[in-house]
């Protein structure tokens, strides 16, 4: 029962091989399927620490648009991307923002910034 | 009203306008005006708020914003470029005067020496794929949706059905479950999806999101708002399979059921279309059926890839400027340039051959179907000028092949693109 087998979409190349990652006790056994070494390393890091890169938006206040698009600077744990994007609901800045500008810093303790993707000037009645 | 005279007048302000008014300054054009509807340039790029855009251009993997970005403080260095938000373009005429109106200036006659049109493309709605069933509220186009919920602050649902597993609706799931609204799945009519595998990953499979291939919505259920859709397997003609209906309950249903260009006003100005790909028929300048018309970006035909959106905004500003400064080099003649055996389109659709060509063409395409280990082949004359293997080739992923300028010597009156599948047709 200590051998599980893990089927993995490689999402590398268009040609999108079809791999198997084999554990045993938890520890990478065997990698079957991936056509190249980029393959491989995709589906050891699938099965090992997935990753991910979170877009979202927060609440802006007094900004021309009522949300502020935002990018996680490098990607997050799988498993912690909701948590993440849950937490970025709670948090609002404040018109105007340039791309770039940090909105979330090490968000969670993960040790990764959340910055905003665009430029958002203060709102104007006209 | 106004009168207004510019060298290149460009129709709207995103990927495709801002690359076109970029390389028409670099091309020497003096007076460019991009006239844009929105509060803003940028286009569908600005609620395209995910990653993954700009790796062929930048080599780096930007967000929809991040890469208007980079366009739009180009555009915005070059002097001779003007700017005209919040302006809608009424009517385009053959003589090359554009009719708009906008809250500053009114109503307004812009005579252009070139027009570029880069309207992009528009979503198909329920109406184009006739679902029956009552007319409730909650039934939005992904790309409607995506707007709503990135850019404007509201979520249209928080049980959701989406019809149509292209990138938008795969992209629209995953953004749907980050807001904390649930979806309940994805039906896709074809055998396969339209969508990237990226993106069958890290939007459907992480969040455990059932896609159901082969399979569409046969009745839409709800009077005021949507209470759940009936969905159905379907046969090798897509003819939904009777005894396989089941319910799904929803209160929001997203459709992702293709794109077509929005070619209103250059049909109107008498430009011809293509009838497979929606948008006009152009030579590798990117000029129209009309002389001094230009067109790129999803209005000529719908991409993937926004880095090809900007290529071809490049190729059409560069020559649109010399039109307009009367440089332009008269073709001696012009080769058509035909999809063939496992080709659906191919862009251009002509190529106005110089006197002297000296610059490659790129012919952009899609395949019929799904396939390994290709060979693309253009020929002219039973004479093959260039051959191509692809060790994939998905109608949802453009190719592109270039004819280097010394074959299109050798060239005959027509080009004709096809497909040999190595393995039969066996994926």
């Amino acid at each position: 029962m200590a051998q599980c087998v893990k089927k993995i979409n490689c999402i590398v190349c268009p040609l999108s091989c079809v791999g198997e990652v084999t554990l045993e006790d938890g520890k990478i056994k065997e990698i079957t399927g991936f056509t190249c070494d980029r393959g491989n390393k995709y589906g050891e890091e699938e099965v090992t620490l997935p990753k991910r890169t979170l877009t979202t938006t927060v609440k802006v206040d007094g900004g021309e648009l009522p949300l502020l698009p935002v990018v996680s600077k490098a990607p997050l744990p799988k498993d912690k991307v909701m948590d993440c994007a849950r937490y970025l609901s709670t948090v609002s800045v404040k018109a105007p923002v340039a791309e770039g500008d940090i909105v979330c810093s090490n968000i969670l303790g993960l040790g990764v910034d959340i910055v905003a993707t665009r430029d958002l000037g203060v709102f104007s009645a006209n | 009203m106004s009168d207004l005279n510019y060298d290149i007048a460009i129709i709207g302000g995103g990927p495709a306008g801002l690359a076109a008014a970029h390389s028409a300054c670099q091309s020497g054009a003096k007076r460019v005006l991009i006239i844009e509807r929105d509060r803003e340039l940028g286009g569908i790029l600005q609620q395209c708020i995910h990653n993954g855009f700009g790796l062929h251009k930048f080599q780096e993997e930007l967000t929809g914003p991040g890469y208007a970005s980079r366009y739009i403080k180009l555009v915005k260095q070059d002097a001779e470029v003007e700017i005209m938000l919040d302006t809608m373009v009424l009517e385009v005429t053959d003589d090359k005067t554009i009719w708009a109106v906008n809250p500053q200036k009114g109503f307004m006659q812009i005579t252009p020496k070139a027009v570029i049109f880069t309207m992009g493309c528009r979503e198909r709605t329920r109406g184009a794929i006739r679902i029956p069933g009552f007319r409730p509220a909650g039934v939005f186009t992904a790309g409607a949706a995506q707007r709503m919920v990135n850019m404007e602050g509201y979520l249209p649902g928080k049980k959701i059905v989406i019809l149509g597993s292209g990138d938008i609706g795969l992209i629209m799931a995953r953004r749907m479950s980050l807001e904390g609204a649930k979806v309940q799945g994805v039906l896709e009519i074809m055998p396969y999806s339209n969508g990237l595998t990226r993106n069958i990953v890290q939007c459907l499979e992480d969040y455990d999101i059932p896609l159901h291939l082969s399979h569409t919505i046969t009745k839409i259920h709800g009077t005021e708002r949507v209470t759940g859709v009936t969905c159905a397997a379907v046969d090798e003609k897509m003819q939904p399979i009777p005894g396989t209906e089941f319910d799904i309950e929803c209160d929001c249903l997203l459709l992702s059921v293709g794109l077509i260009p929005e070619n209103e006003l250059s049909q109107a100005a008498g430009v011809t279309l293509d009838n497979i790909t929606g948008g006009p028929v152009v030579d590798q300048q990117r000029q129209t059926s009309l002389s001094g018309f230009f067109a790129a970006g999803n209005v000529v035909h719908v991409h993937d890839l926004v880095d090809f959106v900007s290529e071809e905004g490049e190729i059409a500003g560069k020559y649109a400027a010399q039109f307009a400064a009367g440089t332009l080099e008269a073709p001696v003649r012009t080769i058509a340039v035909a999809a063939g055996d496992g080709i659906r389109t191919v862009v251009p659709q002509k190529i106005a051959l110089p006197d002297n060509p000296t610059e490659a063409v790129r012919l952009f395409m899609r395949v019929a179907k799904p396939d390994k280990k290709v060979t693309i082949s253009v020929t002219s004359n039973d004479q093959t000028l260039v051959e191509r293997r692809f060790p994939v080739a998905k109608p949802s992923e453009m190719i592109v092949v270039e004819v280097p300028a010394a074959k299109l010597l050798n060239a005959g009156e027509q080009l004709a693109v096809s497909l040999q599948s190595k393995q039969g047709g066996e994926a």
